[in-house]
């Protein structure tokens, strides 16, 4: 399933069949008068369909890397390629278009709206991207299912379990048909238990939508669900 | 936009403390401006019935009914300068009556005029001895069929109806044809000494077309400046207290505007400081600050809109409870409009200082934090 540490960061492959291409890509942060590197020159490429799962300890430049990748934040060098878009230069706006159309998150605190429903809380992606009405209410309906909480629809978050929650945040990940989904830490709220199951459905829902997606987390244990495992190191890919 | 819509929906008690210190807002507000209107209503609205543009007073009045005095042949002067339509003389008598039923001393405060053109809501002139009252007379023991005596020497004046909202410097007015008012001042006021064909003042009506302020130029140049003419609102405006009174009102309601702009400011930056996270969130899921801050602006107006309709009820209830002639109290629907006008203008404003603080909300904030 799963090879570590010994393959390549870079997969050569047309952007047509990546669903991310970061080329060359350097992050620095001016703190006072020194400058921090938090990403050096870093090339990775994702093909469609690639679970990948970004290993590293705090302060290595993951979540800088999930975070440029995602559209969150503009690279200081580089070149970053989504789905085929070329984002590099994107402005503000066009980055919470693209966000809205193209990505799926999934954030380490699951960070659901806590006065919308679990449907609504999927719905919220179709106010801002480019599904509206009664296709974005069948699509929220159709992921409901998938995820195995069709009744728990119009339970608000509060009325959820973590693993609940979790998959609704997933749900909400995939509403926009992205071809990318970035997990920040998806299961460092979970118990062990939850935590494979998490695992296991996204490892599945991905498969099924052949939908690429980047997994950053600090624990090893993640890695066997993954296709690929890249550790990241003071801001450098190490293959 | 829905989102916030929703948040106003599922959680109003979120919102219940702006809404309440709004609503305080709003009907202090309205209450305000009620008191200014009835205040203002109280001295004027005898005026500001009259048919007429231009009110003429003799030159050293210097716009006082009281001090004015319009002879027959300044009279002729007026009646035939061109643009003039119609005169009619007016004049005003201010004294204490007394009311079968009430003490003898307990006098009640009255406006006697004596017209000749039919001011708004009042019918021609009745016979002589008799008058209409202004209905808040009746809190006064004034009753329809009544004969009171005015003033020292107990003028007898019959009442035979009544008419509404129509005061003089804070005093029920009583209209009566002017022999009526001249007997009254002539009698009470022998100082006064009115001739036959004395009056205080001319009501003109102008020509269709004429500029009502050069037809008082006019009117000032026929009499060879024997006479000072105002237009009709220059006429109340010259009212004692009747500036003084508006200008301490607007600042009054100014400052309270400022407290609402305050209070929507405070509220809604709480409430921004507060959401940080979940607006990290919903950007790094694509939504836009101008999204985000949509939704704040909707939330402040929905809370202001609620908070002015319960205001506006109880400035209205308040606006019924009052009898006539107890509190000077006038709820005007210009009023309660121009209120929540403002109110909604301070709610629009009050979250401009949130729009910063949205602006500066960072999407990568999402990710990588726990919290």
């Amino acid at each position: 399933m799963n090879s570590t540490g010994t393959e390549t960061a870079e997969r050569p492959a047309g952007d047509a069949e990546l669903a991310l291409r970061m080329t060359g890509v350097r992050k620095t942060y001016q703190m006072g008068d020194e400058t921090v590197v938090a990403l050096d020159h870093v090339n990775l490429s994702v093909p469609r369909g690639e679970i990948l799962c970004l290993l590293g300890p705090s302060g290595s430049g993951k979540t800088t890397l999930c975070s440029i990748a995602g559209g969150l934040l503009a690279a200081t060098e580089g070149e970053v390629v989504v789905g085929g878009q070329d984002i590099t230069d994107y402005g503000p706006k066009q980055l919470a278009r693209f966000r809205s159309e193209t990505v799926g998150f999934v954030f380490q605190a699951v960070n659901l709206v806590p006065f919308l429903t679990a449907r609504e809380n999927l719905l919220v992606v179709d106010e801002l991207g480019r599904r509206v009405g009664r296709a974005a209410r069948a699509r929220a309906d159709e992921l409901l299912g998938d995820l195995s909480l069709s009744d728990r629809a119009k339970n608000l978050p509060s009325q959820l379990s973590g693993g609940q929650r979790q998959r609704v945040a997933i749900g909400r990940a995939l509403m926009n048909e992205p071809q990318l989904v970035l997990f920040d830490e998806p299961t460092s709220a979970l118990d062990s238990k939850l935590g494979v199951q998490v695992m296991e459905l996204i490892r599945s829902e991905m498969r099924q939508r052949n939908t690429a997606a980047i997994i950053v987390t600090h624990d090893e244990r993640i890695t066997r669900f993954a296709d690929r495992t890249v550790h990241i190191v003071d801001g450098h890919l190490d293959a | 936009m829905r989102i916030a819509w929703l948040e106003l929906r599922r959680r109003p008690g979120r919102f219940a403390t702006a809404t309440v210190i709004l609503t305080l807002i709003a009907t202090l507000l309205m209450l305000l401006g009620g008191l200014l209107d009835g205040l203002l209503d109280g001295s004027t609205s005898a005026l500001a019935a009259q048919r007429g543009d231009v009110v003429v007073f003799s030159d050293t009045a210097e716009s006082s009914f009281l001090r004015s005095r319009i002879t027959a042949e300044q009279r002729s002067a007026v009646e035939g300068v061109a643009g003039v339509e119609r005169v009619g003389g007016i004049g005003v008598a201010q004294l204490g009556a007394r009311v079968p039923g009430n003490d003898d001393r307990d006098l009640v405060d009255v406006a006697l005029f004596g017209y000749e053109i039919a001011p708004q809501q009042v019918p021609d002139p009745p016979a002589p001895g008799e008058a209409y009252a202004d209905r808040s007379l009746e809190s006064g023991g004034v009753r329809k069929g009544m004969t009171i005596e005015v003033g020292p020497q107990r003028t007898p004046v019959t009442i035979v109806g009544w008419v509404d909202g129509l005061a003089y410097s804070g005093q029920g007015t009583l209209w009566a044809d002017l022999a009526t008012w001249r007997d009254v001042v002539n009698q009470n006021r022998p100082d006064a000494g009115l001739g036959p064909d004395v009056v205080q003042s001319l009501i003109v009506q102008a020509s269709a077309g004429t500029d009502p302020a050069a037809l008082a130029a006019d009117i000032d140049a026929a009499t060879d400046g024997s006479t000072a003419s105002l237009t009709l609102t220059d006429a109340i405006n010259a009212i004692p207290g009747v500036e003084q009174q508006s200008s301490t009102f607007n600042q009054i309601i100014g400052v309270t505007v400022i407290i609402a702009i305050i209070v929507v400011a405070l509220f809604f930056a709480l409430l921004t400081v507060e959401r940080t996270s979940l607006y990290g969130v919903l950007k790094a899921v694509g939504a836009t600050s101008r999204t985000l801050f949509g939704g704040v602006v909707l939330q402040a107006v929905v809370v202001t809109l609620v908070a002015s309709l319960i205001g506006a009820t109880l400035a209205v209830a308040l606006d019924l409870a009052v009898p006539p002639g107890g509190i000077p109290y006038t709820l005007l629907p210009a009023r309660v409009l121009s209120s929540v006008v403002f109110l909604l203008i301070a709610a629009v404003v009050g979250c401009a200082f949130s729009l910063r603080r949205v602006l500066r909300i960072d999407p990568a904030s999402a990710i990588g934090s726990a919290t």
